[in-house]
């Protein structure tokens, strides 16, 4: 475990612990406000969706880690790991604060802002990652079980891998356009005044 | 002089359309015929007419003086549409054909001297539920189904063949593969037996349903069991031809005991249940006095 690495897991666990830290006082709150268990739904499910999401960044840690040396030090390691720590300590923080209802304009800025160059780098590095994991995948047949068998099924997570690659390329558009609205949105003049009477 | 509507585009707030001279009992059929006079781009079947901007869909058949409309409507273009019958007959002739290109055992995708490889009767027999099932669907769609919209949006066409055509490859690949595994002969002779129960269950249910709508109308009526037992489902489930679906796949998956259909039969299944219990609570608001006791599709379940 490269040093980097160490640094990343440490920062991504700290920043997690905070966030759930958080779930749990908005719900704390809401009970003490209302008297009831009823709202706890609404009052948490944004976060625990991106907690949940979050999850999914556990499995690729694994997925990654098994593939060991070939994609840690590869250029693809680097650019994912700059651009999701630095989007998901952003991200984190910003659901923070909404929880407290106190989120400073800044940060919805560069939530908002900086995925322009964020999201392209992010996307690269998991692209360069998967393209280094390729070969080491098809020979050590990872994920993978074939036939004859019981179930008459099998799975070949070398294939998977390469089918994912143009899903990348096809669905990386309408996501990066998707966000430019959401942002438009966001940081119209309409909506910033909005938020500053709402304070 | 007769009604006139203005119709604005709900989206874009232009004024597609100023329809005058309507006759008083004109129908929402009618103010969509004059605006499909006017932009040949929007015929019939791709306008939807609402009272607010995000409102439902007024039916064809309502008319004008019924509404209350205040002189507006509102219009939403549904987009290119293509009839249900074309969709229907491209999503299962797919299939039909694609389980036989497996079938053969091509070299292509099992490599060399595959078809002199030994073949289970099991095999055989999946090959010709497979292409039982859709050509039954295939006469169902051109002799049977009576349907109430006459067309959906283009996409579904791609969306559902990419479904249908998909999973008949999946399942096909490993059923027809040099390296599968047959069960034990019993196993399949009951599932066989199963199999062949639901089809029939499920064309009792679909007769059932067409004789319920007499022809060129739209006629809506309660179903209920009639002289087949098979459609004594109904007793317990608003959808019996989606039960017996399911069953009808459960019995395939187990009769080749291949994982492959059964994922195919989950997916089926989570569809059907959306749309059963959709059925399902239209039939109650429609009917008050719909048999309570019936579930949308799993007896007692769901």
């Amino acid at each position: 475990m490269t040093g980097l690495h160490r640094a990343y897991l440490l920062l991504y666990n700290v920043i997690l612990a905070a966030g759930w830290a958080s779930i749990g006082w908005a719900a704390v709150r809401e009970y003490n406000h209302s008297g009831h268990v009823k709202h706890l739904f609404r009052a948490t499910e944004k976060s625990l969706f991106i907690f949940q999401t979050a999850a999914l960044l556990e499995v690729f840690n694994a997925a990654v880690g098994f593939v060991k040396s070939s994609t840690q030090n590869s250029w693809g390691y680097v650019l994912i790991l700059a651009a999701w720590t630095v989007t998901e300590v952003i991200r984190y923080t910003y659901y923070a604060f909404n929880q407290l209802n106190m989120t400073p304009f800044i940060l919805t800025y560069l939530r908002y802002t900086l995925f322009i160059v964020l999201y392209p780098m992010g996307v690269t590095g998991e692209l360069i990652c998967i393209t280094k994991a390729l070969p080491v995948v098809h020979s050590s047949k990872l994920y993978s079980w074939g036939l004859p068998n019981t179930w008459n099924l099998s799975f070949d997570y070398y294939y998977v891998l390469i089918g994912i690659i143009p899903l990348y390329v096809i669905y990386f558009p309408q996501l990066y356009s998707h966000m430019f609205r959401q942002r438009k949105k966001v940081l119209s003049p309409r909506s910033v005044d909005k938020e500053s009477k709402n304070r | 002089m007769g009604l006139s509507v203005e119709v604005e585009d709900a989206r874009s707030g232009r004024i597609i359309a100023n329809v005058d001279r309507l006759q008083s009992h004109a129908t929402i059929a009618d103010v969509k015929a004059r605006i499909a006079e006017k932009h040949s781009k929007y015929y019939v079947e791709r306008i939807s007419l609402r009272l607010d901007k995000k409102g439902k869909s007024l039916k064809d058949n309502e008319q004008l003086q019924n509404l209350g409309i205040d002189g507006k409507l509102y219009f939403k273009d549904l987009g290119p549409q293509i009839g249900w019958s074309t969709v229907f007959l491209a999503e299962y002739a797919g299939p039909l054909f694609i389980y036989l290109l497996f079938y053969i055992r091509p070299e292509i995708i099992y490599g060399a001297g595959a078809a002199d490889k030994p073949m289970d009767q099991v095999v055989k027999y999946a090959a010709a539920c497979h292409s039982f099932h859709y050509a039954k669907r295939l006469l169902e769609t051109i002799f049977v189904h009576r349907f109430s919209n006459s067309t959906m949006p283009i996409r579904n066409l791609f969306k559902n063949c990419t479904y249908y055509w998909g999973f008949a490859a999946f399942m096909a690949y490993f059923i027809n593969h040099p390296l599968y595994t047959a069960p034990s002969a019993q196993q399949t002779k009951f599932a066989l037996i199963a199999f062949l129960i639901c089809e029939f269950g499920n064309f009792s249910i679909h007769i059932l349903l067409k004789n319920l709508r007499p022809p060129g109308t739209r006629d809506r009526k309660i179903p209920m069991p009639d002289a087949n037992p098979m459609t004594l489902l109904y007793h317990f489930v608003s959808c019996p031809n989606y039960t017996y679906e399911v069953g009808a796949w459960i019995s395939f998956g187990i009769m080749t005991q291949c994982l492959a259909v059964m994922i195919f039969m989950f997916c089926g299944l989570a569809q059907m249940t959306i749309w059963a219990q959709g059925k399902h609570r239209r039939y109650k608001s429609e009917f008050k006095a719909y048999p309570r006791g019936r579930t949308a599709i799993i007896p007692y379940i769901i």
